[in-house]
């Protein structure tokens, strides 16, 4: 079983990503943008950084890259995806998530440590997680303020799609709606969220919460149907 | 051409491009002809002070630059020291100023830009930024929008390319009002095989380059030439101000470091300062070859830019690799798989001169040393100011009772106005603002002394350091920069690591101006003189001249950074209290001099007292005893004393852990010097009380001092003031005893979290 | 005193970088626009001022424009009234 890490232009924490995911226990690879077809991948990574420089709106051109259309495929067959930060963005520009990822309402980059609540424990991205714990990992993006009209934010909370909420000590960050901080599609197969998990993933760096998350996926990776 | 352009065509070209007259004769020696307009303008821009240093390289020369370690120092890219597992680190810190001042976001931006090319032409990759950033006190809007723009600048280019801002400073004061300070510090990781020079040994070889298109980005001054060709309004529209494209700048490191590590290139150098000038006359120069070089190859963003235009412009993310004929075509592959431009733009000959064709046309052709090596020197005339105050040698008796502080005073309230001093107080407010992690390597970010990165596949941690004291240069530059580099090998030193290279930013006044030239003199004296003694090499640096406005010239800003390593990450030794009943213990003799201090800028000091004296032995054996006992874990944590003094040092211990403390001090002389005095040589550890003859005993092997303070605990910082300086019969001035510390740590806390928000008017 | 509605689109000047633009234009070809050219991103402020003719409220906005909206050395900006 394969994680694979995708590389847009940009992208700064592939690397980060991979080096997580192998310490998960994958086998893990990077994938380069352009390319349009997974190479054998069975979980994929979008990482954080700025696709694209980000310069128009965070995730708006790495939406349209050729490999998106291969990860697009991968999702209707029923396969993983994790979005990590801009990974989050471009998974909300594609419509793979729902919501926007709006500037912080600091409008400022923001640098944190923050808590997080896992409020779906059931899913391939945080069945580790033990019950009642909180997650402490680092935010670090100026675009993160999480939206969507109330009724949709209702009937987002209604079908367990909100994931991870910013908690307190530190509290809601950026702005987001909510204080949601990671959303899941209504299958259950894609996961965002604005926190860097693959950070929080050694003790000496403060926190190895993140590596919670990142055993879920390469575990849940034997245990998930994909359509062939 | 209008009649009005007349009186400006009076003055020779050479003098409207900053050369003088002596230069032009000089120029005119090493051609044996007269130069055309193009030739003079890449001698202008290469003889300029930024490019060749004329004015400071007598005194650079007097640095000390050797070590075993050294891999790499002044005159290439960056300096390289090994740190062992065949791995080495590069590093370098530089400034941008004066770009700063003018467009405070694309000034920080292009600054952080061009110091990554610099240690990513070495072959490393960057790890890690740190800035030092320096203004006017920022109670007016113009300095609050410079802050705003620089903060957003550094991070904003920092934060794209994914490399963590994990360090720095940040300094008010009003000489910095009209002319700020940017410098920032790179350092990235290589191995010691994959070290790339800045060289083009082989004629026949292939000049690529690669990257963004050059558009008119920093033609600034040589826009004169423009004025033959065009009306004089347009030439004053060309604009001076480069921008900064993280996002290329990122495509341009990947790419680098392919071709590096693929074994592609035979030398490598970014485009900064003078641009294809520049790159092409110093590879070609340390390497003893030529460069032809054809215009017309070099992609242009704007089709009708002037040759000297296209010689001369400093547009980013640029890089020219030069490569065996047999590479050419897998470096272009490499390059565009990046989404970059590469093409080849000239080539490697044996006959010394940089040749600039336009197809066969030869417009410039001038040797390559001319340019890049043979420059004439300035000397400059030193003479110090009439009003300084040096400090005293080690060991010279100070004279009785001269310059004491007042006894009188609140000693809590004046911490509390020291940590809510934006000097003082937390950066969080700046620091938040850059990604600090990204890289997964960041152990201690920007909020402590001194930044620690682990290196992957290895036990080791680098960690890095970056200090100046200019509030002691306003008085005595020489000292300053001592004081700055024994404050920042220190700040390596507390955390258990070895420091290994040093490199400096020198920002000064006008050198033709006698006591500037003194102040820089001196500072590189007491710079060079302290490094030597420590036994830490200086890698290289940058020098900044012409730091004055009409307001003023800055305070003497001489900025350290050293690069160290731990061997082992476990023995990584941290600032904050560990655990409630350790014991605080004072390694170090406090010394009289309040000048230059913390205290003094808010409080005042007498007429007749000095900066503190520096004993270097005790401080290298200070150093020693660190590393010793992080090695043999006797220490819980380790946190230096400078800025505030022993109170703001042992406040942050407190603050950072959640910790009070109960500590009892001797007084010497006067309170103010014990609490708040910043002489060097000094920490505060603390220890397992089960411990205590172990540090006791290694501290006096090494003749360095060990006083027990007392405990951590509690809620409040508690420090009492006994002996005889606290009751006043040090100063034959009366019997009374002085008030203790007695603080909650919530005042201080919110003291210290507040400092900056206040002064910007942004209170969270 | 009357209220005048203003728009000020403010660019990078002519002849200056525009990253922005540049990381567009590039990506243009994924989405079969090859044949779109010269992008260039800029912003524009809306605005109302209370003056007392519509002249002086023009001058108002040009010297915000200068002192704050854009950095003259850069940024070009032109300005409407809405």
């Amino acid at each position: 079983m394969k994680v694979g890490v995708v590389v847009f232009p940009g992208s700064n924490c592939d690397r980060d990503a991979l080096h997580a995911a192998q310490l998960a226990g994958a086998d893990a690879a990077l994938i380069w943008h352009e390319t349009t077809d997974l190479h054998g991948a069975d979980a994929v990574i979008l990482p954080g950084g700025f696709a694209h420089g980000d310069y128009l709106r965070a995730g708006a051109i790495a939406r349209f890259s050729p490999i998106m259309g291969a990860v697009r495929a991968h999702v209707e067959r029923g396969g993983l995806v994790l979005g990590i930060c801009n990974g989050f963005q471009v998974l909300t520009e594609a419509r793979l998530l729902p919501g926007v990822l709006r500037r912080n309402a600091t409008l400022r980059f923001e640098h944190r440590w923050v808590t997080l609540a896992v409020e779906r424990r059931n899913t391939p991205f945080t069945w580790r997680v033990p019950e009642g714990m909180t997650m402490r990992m680092p935010i670090a993006h100026g675009e993160g303020n999480y939206w969507l009209p109330d009724d949709d934010l209702d009937r987002l909370e209604a079908a367990g799609q909100v994931v991870f909420r910013y908690t307190a000590p530190e509290g809601n960050p950026n702005g987001s709606a909510r204080a949601i901080a990671g959303v899941i599609d209504a299958n259950g197969r894609v996961c965002g969220l604005m926190p860097h998990p693959e950070r929080a993933s050694d003790a000496v760096l403060g926190s190895d919460d993140g590596m919670l998350l990142m055993r879920s996926l390469v575990e849940s990776m034997a245990r998930v149907e994909v359509a062939a | 051409m209008t009649l009005v352009e007349e009186p400006l065509v009076q003055t020779p070209l050479h003098r409207r491009l900053g050369l003088t007259d002596a230069e032009l004769t000089a120029i005119h020696q090493r051609l044996s002809r007269a130069p055309n307009d193009l030739e003079l303008a890449m001698f202008s821009v290469m003889w300029s002070e930024h490019c060749s240093y004329k004015s400071s390289k007598s005194l650079l020369r007097t640095l000390p630059t050797a070590g075993t370690d050294v891999l790499a120092g002044p005159g290439e890219n960056a300096g390289v020291v090994a740190i062992g597992d065949g791995l080495a680190v590069a590093f370098k810190i530089e400034s941008h100023n004066h770009p700063s001042a003018v467009e405070p976001y694309q000034g920080a931006a292009t600054g952080v830009g061009g110091i990554l090319r610099d240690i990513v032409a070495m072959g490393a990759r960057p790890v890690a930024l740190l800035d030092a950033l320096k203004f006017g006190w920022p109670d007016d809007h113009r300095t609050r929008r410079l802050v705003d723009g620089v903060v957003r600048g550094v991070g904003g280019y920092g934060n794209c390319v994914g490399v963590p801002t994990v360090g720095g400073e940040l300094t008010f004061d009003p000489t910095y009002t009209g002319n700020p300070l940017v410098n920032v510090m790179c350092a990235g990781i290589l191995t010691v095989g994959g070290i790339s020079r800045a060289i083009a040994p082989t004629p026949g070889s292939m000049a690529v380059l690669f990257g963004s298109h050059t558009g008119r980005d920093g033609i600034g001054g040589a826009s004169v030439l423009a004025s033959a060709n065009f009306d004089d309004g347009s030439a004053a529209m060309r604009p001076s101000v480069q921008i900064g494209d993280p996002f290329a700048g990122k495509l341009l490191i990947e790419a680098t470091l392919e071709l590096v590590e693929g074994g592609l290139v035979e030398g490598m150098q970014d485009l900064g300062a003078a641009g294809l000038t520049c790159a092409t006359s110093e590879v070609a120069a340390r390497g003893g070859t030529g460069i032809r070089l054809d215009l017309r190859s070099v992609p242009l963003r704007e089709a009708d830019m002037a040759p000297f235009e296209i010689m001369i412009s400093e547009s980013q993310e640029r890089m020219l690799a030069i490569v065996e004929p047999a590479h050419v075509d897998e470096v272009l592959r490499v390059v565009s798989h990046w989404g970059l431009r590469g093409v080849v733009v000239g080539e490697i000959t044996a006959d010394g001169d940089v040749v600039v064709v336009d197809g066969e046309t030869e417009l410039a052709r001038i040797p390559a040393r001319a340019l890049a090596i043979d420059v004439p020197e300035q000397l400059h005339e030193a003479a110090p100011p009439t009003r300084r105050r040096l400090a005293p040698a080690p060991g010279e008796t100070p004279l009785a009772h001269d310059g004491l502080p007042e006894r009188g005073m609140d000693p809590g309230a004046v911490l509390e106005a020291l940590l809510g001093h934006p000097n003082l107080g937390s950066r969080a407010w700046v620091t938040t603002q850059y990604d600090q992690t990204v890289g997964t390597d960041t152990i201690e970010g920007c909020e402590h002394a001194a930044a620690v990165l682990r290196i992957k596949g290895t036990k080791r941690a680098l960690v890095i350091a970056t200090d100046s004291q200019p509030f002691v240069a306003l008085y005595d530059p020489a000292q300053a920069a001592a004081l700055a580099v024994a404050e920042c090998a220190r700040n390596v030193s507390v955390t258990g690591a070895r420091p290994l290279g040093l490199t400096n930013c020198l920002n000064f006044g006008d050198p033709n101006k006698l006591d500037a030239y003194w102040q820089l003199s001196e500072s590189v004296r007491g710079l060079g003189e302290t490094a030597a003694a420590l036994g830490i090499p200086v890698t290289g640096g940058n020098v900044s001249l012409y730091n004055e406005s009409p307001l003023g010239r800055i305070a003497p800003t001489a900025q350290i950074g050293i690069v160290g390593v731990i061997d082992d990450v476990d023995d990584l030794v941290r600032p904050q209290f560990a655990t409630s009943g350790d014991i605080v213990v004072l390694l170090g003799e406090t010394g009289p001099g309040m000048a230059g201090s913390a205290y003094e800028r808010l409080a005042g000091a007498a007429p007749d007292d000095r900066p503190p004296s520096l004993d270097i032995a005790r401080e290298a054996a200070l150093h020693e005893l660190l590393r010793v006992a992080a090695a043999d874990r006797v220490l819980k944590s380790a946190q230096d004393v400078s800025s505030g003094g022993l109170a703001v040092a042992i406040a942050e211990c407190a603050i950072w852990s959640g910790l009070g403390a109960e500590l009892q001090l001797q007084v010497a002389m006067a309170p103010a010097v014990s609490l708040f005095g910043e002489s060097p040589s000094r920490a505060i550890v603390t220890i397992d009380e089960r411990n205590w003859n172990s540090l006791a005993r290694l501290a006096s092997s090494r003749r360095v001092a060990a006083r027990r303070l007392g405990v951590v605990g509690g809620d409040r910082l508690r420090i009492r003031l006994v002996g005889v300086g606290a009751t006043g019969a040090a100063e034959e001035r009366g019997a009374g005893v002085a008030d203790e510390l007695d603080m909650s740590l919530d005042v201080l806390r919110r003291a210290w979290t507040q400092a900056l928000p206040r002064v910007l008017g942004k209170v969270a | 005193m009357t209220a005048f509605r203003f728009s000020v689109s403010i660019m990078p000047r002519s002849g200056i970088l525009d990253p922005a633009g540049k990381a567009v234009e590039a990506a243009l070809p994924q989405l079969h626009a090859a044949n779109v050219h010269h992008v260039r991103v800029g912003r524009r402020v809306e605005l109302t001022v209370d003056a007392d003719s519509p002249e002086s409220a023009r001058a108002a906005v040009d010297a915000l424009a200068k002192d704050m909206l854009a950095n003259p050395l850069i940024e070009s900006w032109t300005i409407e009234a809405a």
